[in-house]
């Protein structure tokens, strides 16, 4: 241990409340940053879970007609007309074979589901509703979604063997009184078609659950009358982050619009960012507190220790040993505050997910979600070594000012 | 040049003003001193006559006004500070009159303080130089009490073992004895001295007690800022 670590802990141990003060600010501050940033990043997690498993990670949908954005004026001359710019699409995707086989080139593409959607209208014995009717690919569309988790009430078997089988949301079935068996007609525009409810679903995201109803593509077909073509190709991605980057070249490539699920959902997204962001800077007062504490402590001890300063001047210790041993004090409370902080941290965040939290709407859950991410450690770590330190530079540097010969003449400020 | 390696410490001319504006006052003026190795001087003098002043001066804690300091031959009054800290802790060892021990420390940690910072010895050298002085100093069975566990009497005997620690050529003590009973009194001077003798080092301390000065090779009276 060198002199200085050594002294620096022998004066921070004398002072054992104020001491104790500094450290438990710390360890509060540290605790609870990582607690509300695992809160808050947890119920985000599970957001983007909840919305990838529904409705992917990519939507390739709508054809892009480039508009004329210029036209050569005529008669020889290279005058340019400019007109508007801009882009038209085309609502949705003519060839979409065509389509998905570009899409698997794309390396980050782990599956891709062609969709075909219609907006109906659900009779069954008790009531109607309008809903929108899915056409998919049951296996296309289980390599994009989590809809296998997802069933509650009968299962996929009975729907894949089904050509007239549907998977209806918990809420539409509630509504319309559907059991797994009934059967209930698809009306569009009077076309009406008999289904049968193979399975009920649940997502947690109301306006899916409320509204969506999944059946064979071919049935979807017929009952939209549209034998070519879909609505959309739902695509599932390796690394789900690097979808935007992804969705830039696919539009490219493709001269489809592709949209990312970060744009798609870009509301709830800022909406969780501002919350994680306004946790962060509340409960960074804590950290501020132990600043102010560890100052507070330090400063009362440079009072104290002036003889020791002295003393230990005069014993051939420089002004930087002095302002070391200052800061070592703040470093020894810092590193065990961090620590202890830590595993307040970890048994917080524990304790908190096992909180009974029944949450359903835009998504579903029954206790208080958290996310494990050792970045929130280091970012609170970090914050309150900032705070703690910065606070320790003024005393440090004060008791390194101080002159030994004043200090044993009795005339040190 | 064999008469100046004799002087471990010398001094021409200084002057020191201390505090500001009016109360601006000439505390040294030109104060002329020499301290031979292996000799022990006391400054006496009334209070305010500027005694401490000078040891502080000579012990490089404070810078004066005007004059010079040499160390060994080496003139030390205008380094910087860290070169004068530097000088500190290789060759003059303190004593003051409130003992000034670090008293969360244990008396071997006070010993052993100064040779840390010096590092010029293994730990386990430090400690057994440590033990030694400890036991020159007759507290070689208090070694691992703390400094509140000592006695006035007892501490002041650890502050004489920590001036020694490094060796230093120049002992600076103020007052060493200003707080001590007769018995006391006695036991620490005698100890600084005859340490000191031994090892051929220079005495400069700073006295009120007639008797203790009167045991010293050299009395030094001072009024008023200069020797008379």
């Amino acid at each position: 241990m060198s002199p200085n670590l050594r002294i620096a802990f022998r004066f921070l141990t004398a002072k054992k409340r104020a001491m104790l003060m500094s450290l438990s600010c710390t360890v509060l501050g540290v605790g609870l940053f990582i607690v509300t940033q695992a809160t808050t990043s947890g119920f985000e997690d599970f957001f983007i879970k909840t919305i990838l498993g529904t409705d992917g990670a990519m939507r390739i949908q709508d054809q892009i007609q480039d508009t004329l954005r210029s036209m050569n004026a005529g008669g020889g001359s290279d005058f340019l007309v400019s007109h508007r710019e801009g882009v038209k699409y085309i609502e949705g995707v003519e060839e979409p074979k065509a389509v998905v086989n570009a899409l698997k080139e794309f390396a980050n593409v782990s599956g891709t589901s062609a969709v075909l959607r219609g907006n109906v209208l659900v009779r069954s014995s008790f009531k109607n509703e309008s809903a929108q009717v899915f056409g998919i690919n049951l296996d296309e569309h289980l390599k994009v979604s989590d809809l296998n988790h997802q069933i509650i009430q009968g299962d996929l078997a009975t729907f894949r063997e089904a050509p007239t089988g549907a998977l209806v949301g918990k809420v539409l079935a509630d509504r319309l009184q559907l059991g797994v068996g009934n059967s209930f007609l698809l009306d569009v525009q009077g076309q009406l078609l008999r289904f049968r409810v193979s399975a009920i679903y649940e997502t947690g995201v109301a306006d899916i659950d409320k509204a969506r109803v999944y059946v064979h593509m071919n049935e979807a077909r017929s009952l939209l009358k549209k034998p070519i073509g879909v609505t959309f190709i739902q695509v599932n991605l390796f690394d789900k982050n690097r979808a935007p980057q992804d969705a830039s070249q696919m539009q490219e490539v493709l001269r489809h619009s592709a949209s990312p699920w970060q744009e798609r959902e870009k509301a709830w997204l800022s909406a969780f960012r501002a919350l994680s962001v306004s946790s962060a800077i509340t409960v960074s007062v804590f950290t501020l507190i132990a600043g102010l504490a560890m100052f507070n402590t330090l400063a009362m001890i440079v009072l104290e220790k002036t003889k020791d300063i002295a003393i230990l001047r005069s014993m051939g210790y420089e002004r930087r040993d002095i302002t070391q041993i200052f800061l070592w004090q703040a470093g020894i409370v810092l590193a065990i505050g961090a620590l202890v902080g830590a595993l307040v941290g970890v048994v917080g965040t524990f304790a908190v997910s096992q909180i009974p939290l029944p949450i359903n709407g835009i998504f579903k859950t029954e206790t208080f979600q958290v996310s494990w991410n050792g970045w929130h450690y280091v970012e609170a770590v970090l914050t309150a070594a900032i705070m703690v330190m910065a606070a320790s530079i003024i005393p440090a540097r004060r008791a390194a000012r101080l002159e030994p010969g004043d200090i044993v003449r009795g005339t040190a400020q | 040049m064999a008469e100046t390696q004799d002087f471990a410490l010398r001094c021409t001319n200084l002057h020191r003003y201390l505090g500001q504006g009016e109360g601006r006052v000439h505390v040294l003026k030109g104060v002329s001193f020499e301290a031979r190795r292996g000799q022990v001087y006391a400054i006496v003098g009334p209070s305010g006559c500027g005694k401490s002043t000078l040891l502080y001066l000579l012990g490089l804690l404070d810078q004066p006004d005007e004059g010079g300091i040499a160390i060994n031959g080496q003139l030390m009054s205008n380094s910087d500070d860290a070169a004068r800290t530097a000088a500190r802790g290789a060759h003059i060892g303190f004593v003051f009159q409130f003992h000034f021990l670090m008293l969360e420390f244990t008396a071997l940690e006070n010993v052993m303080m100064p040779m840390r910072k010096l590092a010029k010895l293994t730990p386990e050298a430090m400690a057994d130089r440590a033990h030694s002085l400890l036991d020159s100093v007759g507290l070689g069975d208090k070694t691992h009490r703390l400094g509140t566990q000592l006695s006035g009497g007892e501490q002041q005997r650890v502050a004489v073992a920590r001036a020694l620690a490094n060796e230093p050529t120049i002992i600076l003590a103020d007052e060493p004895t200003g707080n001590l009973d007769v018995k006391n009194s006695s036991m620490v001077f005698d100890l600084l001295t005859r340490l000191a003798k031994d090892h051929g080092q220079a005495v400069v301390l700073v006295t009120h007690n007639p008797d203790i000065a009167n045991r010293c090779d050299s009395v030094l009276p001072m009024r008023d800022g200069v020797f008379i």
